[in-house]
């Protein structure tokens, strides 16, 4: 019998974990895909938002500008990769300049610092990139950018070294209340038919933190409230050659032709130009579209007129759990069932802010906290790239293999593979280990590294080289070995 | 390994040994060549079809064949190799240049050389760089990938195979993986042509009944975890998709032969002058960068069609870095006249960029590629202004072959301006 499960692994689950582990409780963690961050945490704009644009009297406004602060404050903690870069709205004409002071007091009244509202010669000063018809924008020096996948990570990582059980390929396919606790269904992904390989765990709280499934399996325990509606956005990432394009992220302020699109820094250095927004059907369609990114390259063309998406390296979408409620849906919405439900832009953001929100609901529902006294916090990663130049002969003559470079785009090490698959989550596929380690990032795309990541895996992992999955479970690369025979045999 | 080199050549693949073999022939003793790869060869390595080495060697060679006869020779010649090593940045000093390099043996060092070969090779296109619209599941990977799975590690990539783009390792590969026993149900390029060498059409394609689509694309993947199914259509003149074309194929896998970039990060870092038509440095008739003592050779510079002529090209690049080393002089002080090789729309680029007369020999080739097929006999003419320099006739030409024309120096010797223009004319 577990204390509590969280239902859904992404940037919202991991936080909740992170937090909830540090207390005496025994936790499961609970994700249907074969690794943490698969859903939106993995393709978002991956920016830490300075807190200006809810309105004050949402969740989303209450939690932001909390979140931002402990954004940061875990990324310095858990070693996360992330920049402050400050954050611009750009505004083309008078009308556009009167959103600016809305927004500028929506940020005032979240208690953002620093905010200012500057003329378009001096957006140009700072930003020479932008286009000529900018009249102003308004500056949040808070803004920043983070790899979102890698917090998600850290803080699951975290959480599983200090006694939270994680389940990953684990759907939930059944959900009942029973006296005091909740017996769960938990079914592997690709299980078929669904009853065969069921198993079922029970929890005292269960905490859905499913992103663009929650209202379905809030739909499981209470009467319907709220519909999520998912929202696909796509996103260009450029290579770096193209820069310097912007320093800072670059918001389009809203108007007459639809949201507006966002051109960001990436913490590696890239640049990502995105998203449109599509309500969809299928909540697992990332299918990229040749309309929407054409439609992103001429938005985008409007701050950025030189702008040239020849030097794309990738094109992805994500799918955002926008929902007829307008904001986050965090309340107890039946008895020991807490809706994380949800969670769209800024819920990167305020993932650390309503994990606390979350664990104080969750205290006041009656759940006992009592601090570990051997909660084991804190967390480093070695990135061949950040070692001082004169240290790097030393560290490479103790670590051998931080010599040998795997990712020659991104220059990523053996080294930091092997490290990456001996976490306390280590990847199962060549995507997971892009996650941790960043191989395959680069402009190749894993065309050169992809072979050797995929032979360290299994390598590694005592596992033949034919059931490596390129990402999500079942994504196998390898069919089957040619007539001579693979290296297995050799 | 030595702390400093006469010659560090960047790359083992056939550019660096051909580089590396030809400067010991000319006198150069300290020689070392480092490679990223745990072996020699470069990607000759996972070219194991025949066809290599006809115009060179004057005999059919499979590609690990070709690789061998120069390691074997450089072997006999006491060249210093240091393999799964790679080069981490090269910055100028003094003497030359100084190579940062990196490996799990040798560890983080730094070596002096004074003559610096460039041979670092060529990468894919991927389909990012094309925006392919549909879904990123497993099966989609470039041809050259899947020829590394296949062939070196022994592994099939898929059952059932469309590729997209007709670059000559794509069409190799169609012939590789039917013979493996995949079914390969066509090969789609957006253009009225194809990008690869006849021969391999003919014998990698027609020979197997797998269809040319030629002015079509690929305009959507669909899949869950791996590629289900994708839609092909002929697009029009301006390359955009024709409606009521599609063509929907069930297929497991995604080939992609839509072009090599030569890779040249370590270039661009070092400050040496590139050519946006190549994307490779700009080089002078003895393939010398930009920089004094940095010479270039073989897919860095610019993609070859046959491995001939790049051994041809790095003979002459290691020639020209042991005259460097050995007479002590820069060629860049010592030469007074610099002639701009020039084309116009028809040919897509020249190599080299750059002649300077007073180190021409003999004669001097000038390698080209045509922008747009030539079914037709043409000339091919070379001009000082409107004087006719040279005229060449061609019966054929085509963009996925490579074409050159050997010029003398009594006739470099008759322009009397600083440019020579190329064209393509009737």
């Amino acid at each position: 019998m577990y204390d509590l499960a969280i239902i859904g692994a992404g940037v919202v689950g991991s936080a909740l974990a992170y937090t909830l582990s540090q207390y005496d409780l025994d936790i499961a963690l609970v994700e249907k895909e074969n690794d943490v961050a698969m859903g939106a945490t993995r393709a978002n704009t991956a920016i830490i938002h300075a807190g200006y644009d809810p309105a004050p009297d949402t969740l989303m406004g209450q939690l932001n500008v909390e979140g931002t602060r402990l954004c940061y404050q875990l990324c310095e903690e858990l070693d996360v990769e992330h920049r402050k870069t400050g954050s611009l709205v750009v505004a083309f004409d008078e009308e556009q300049r009167a959103t600016l002071d809305v927004l500028c007091q929506y940020g005032i009244e979240n208690g953002c610092q620093g905010l200012e509202i500057i003329d378009g010669s001096e957006v140009r000063k700072r930003e020479p990139n932008l286009s000529e018809k900018i009249v102003s924008a308004l500056w949040a020096p808070d803004a920043g950018v983070i790899n979102p996948w890698e917090f998600a990570l850290a803080m699951a990582e975290v959480a599983v070294r200090n006694g939270v059980a994680f389940m990953p390929n684990s759907k939930v396919t059944g959900l009942s209340r029973h006296s005091d606790h909740y017996e769960i269904t938990l079914t592997p992904t690709d299980s078929k038919p669904v009853s065969l390989d069921s198993r079922t765990i029970h929890a005292h709280y269960v905490v859905n933190a499913s992103g663009v499934e929650s209202d379905l399996i809030h739909n499981m325990v209470a009467p319907p409230q709220f519909t999520v509606q998912p929202t696909r956005g796509e996103y260009f990432l450029l290579d770096r050659t193209v820069g310097p394009l912007v320093e800072s992220v670059i918001f389009q302020c809203p108007g007459s032709y639809g949201k507006g699109v966002t051109v960001s820094p990436t913490i590696h250095d890239n640049f990502l130009i995105g998203p449109n927004s599509e309500i969809i059907e299928d909540r697992e369609d990332t299918a990229v579209t040749k309309k929407a990114l054409d439609e992103i390259e001429s938005l985008a063309k409007q701050m950025l007129p030189t702008l040239d998406v020849r030097a794309s390296i990738r094109n992805f979408a994500g799918v955002r759990a926008n929902s007829t409620r307008n904001d986050f849906v965090i309340e107890m919405s039946a008895n020991g069932f807490l809706d994380l439900a949800a969670i769209k832009s800024p819920g990167l953001t305020c993932a650390p802010s309503i994990a606390r929100y979350a664990r104080d609901l969750l205290e006041q529902d009656g759940l006992t906290l009592n601090r570990k006294s051997d909660w084991q916090g804190g967390r480093t990663v070695v990135r061949f790239k950040e070692i001082p130049e004169e240290d790097r002969e030393a560290f490479i003559r103790d670590n051998p293999l931080y010599g040998r470079v795997i990712c020659r785009c991104e220059t990523i090490t053996e080294g930091e593979i092997v490290a990456a698959m001996r976490r306390e989550i280590p990847p199962v596929s060549i995507d997971g280990v892009k996650r941790r380690a960043g191989t395959g990032m680069g402009r190749c795309q894993s065309g050169f590294c992809g072979p050797r990541v995929l032979e360290i895996l299994a390598r590694e992992s005592s596992r033949s080289p034919l059931s490596i999955e390129e990402d999500a479970s079942g994504s196998i690369i390898l069919t089957e070995e040619t007539k001579r025979g693979g290296c297995s045999r050799a | 390994m030595r702390d400093n080199y006469q010659m560090v050549v960047i790359g083992g693949g056939p550019a660096g040994l051909g580089a590396a073999l030809s400067a010991r022939g000319d006198g150069l003793e300290r020689i070392l060549i480092v490679e990223r790869d745990v072996e020699l060869g470069g990607i000759l390595n996972q070219c194991i079809h025949n066809g290599f080495g006809l115009h060179y060697f004057k005999e059919e060679l499979t590609g690990p064949e070709y690789a061998c006869r120069l390691i074997d020779s450089l072997e006999e010649n006491g060249i210093d190799v240091a393999c799964d090593t790679m080069v981490l940045a090269i910055e100028p000093t003094e003497g030359g240049q100084r190579v940062c390099l990196m490996s799990a043996n040798e560890g983080y060092r730094f070596i002096e050389t004074q003559a610096l070969i460039l041979a670092m090779g060529c990468r894919e296109r991927t389909r990012g760089a094309i925006q392919i619209p549909g879904t990123r599941v497993a099966g989609i990977l470039t041809a050259g990938t899947a020829q590394r799975y296949v062939n070196i590690e022994g592994y099939m990539v898929g059952k059932r195979v469309i590729i997209l783009g007709s670059g000559d390792i794509g069409l190799i590969m169609a012939r590789r993986l039917t013979l493996e026993g995949a079914k390969v149900l066509a090969c789609v390029e957006i253009m009225p042509y194809s990008g690869g060498l006849s021969r391999n059409i003919v014998q990698c394609l027609n020979d197997y009944d797998i269809p040319l689509l030629l002015s079509h694309t690929i305009t959507n993947i669909e899949g869950k975890k791996r590629v289900e199914r994708v839609t092909v259509q002929q697009v029009n003149s301006s390359f955009v998709p024709i409606r009521r074309t599609e063509i929907d194929y069930e297929v497991d896998t995604v080939l992609l032969s839509v072009g090599l970039i030569p890779e040249n990060e370590l270039t661009r870092a070092a400050g040496i002058e590139i050519d946006p038509r190549t994307s490779g440095p700009v080089v002078f008739e003895n393939n010398e960068t930009s920089v004094a003592g940095v010479f270039a050779c073989g897919n860095v510079l610019h993609v070859h069609d046959l491995v001939d002529y790049v051994t041809e090209e790095s003979a002459n690049a290691g020639k020209a870095a042991a005259a460097y080393v050995i007479d002590k002089q820069s060629m860049h002080e010592s030469s007074k006249r610099t002639i701009a090789v020039v084309s116009d729309d028809s040919i897509g680029y020249t190599v080299p960029q750059k002649i300077r007369p007073t180190f021409i020999e003999k004669s001097i080739r000038i390698f080209f590629r045509v922008r747009e097929p030539h079914k037709t006999p043409k000339r091919i003419i070379l001009r000082d202004d409107d004087q006719v320099i040279a005229s060449f006739r061609r019966p054929y030409m085509a963009p996925g072959e490579m074409e050159h024309v050997t010029i003398s120096k009594d006739q470099i010797d008759q322009i009397e301006n600083n440019q020579l223009s190329i064209s393509i004319e009737a």
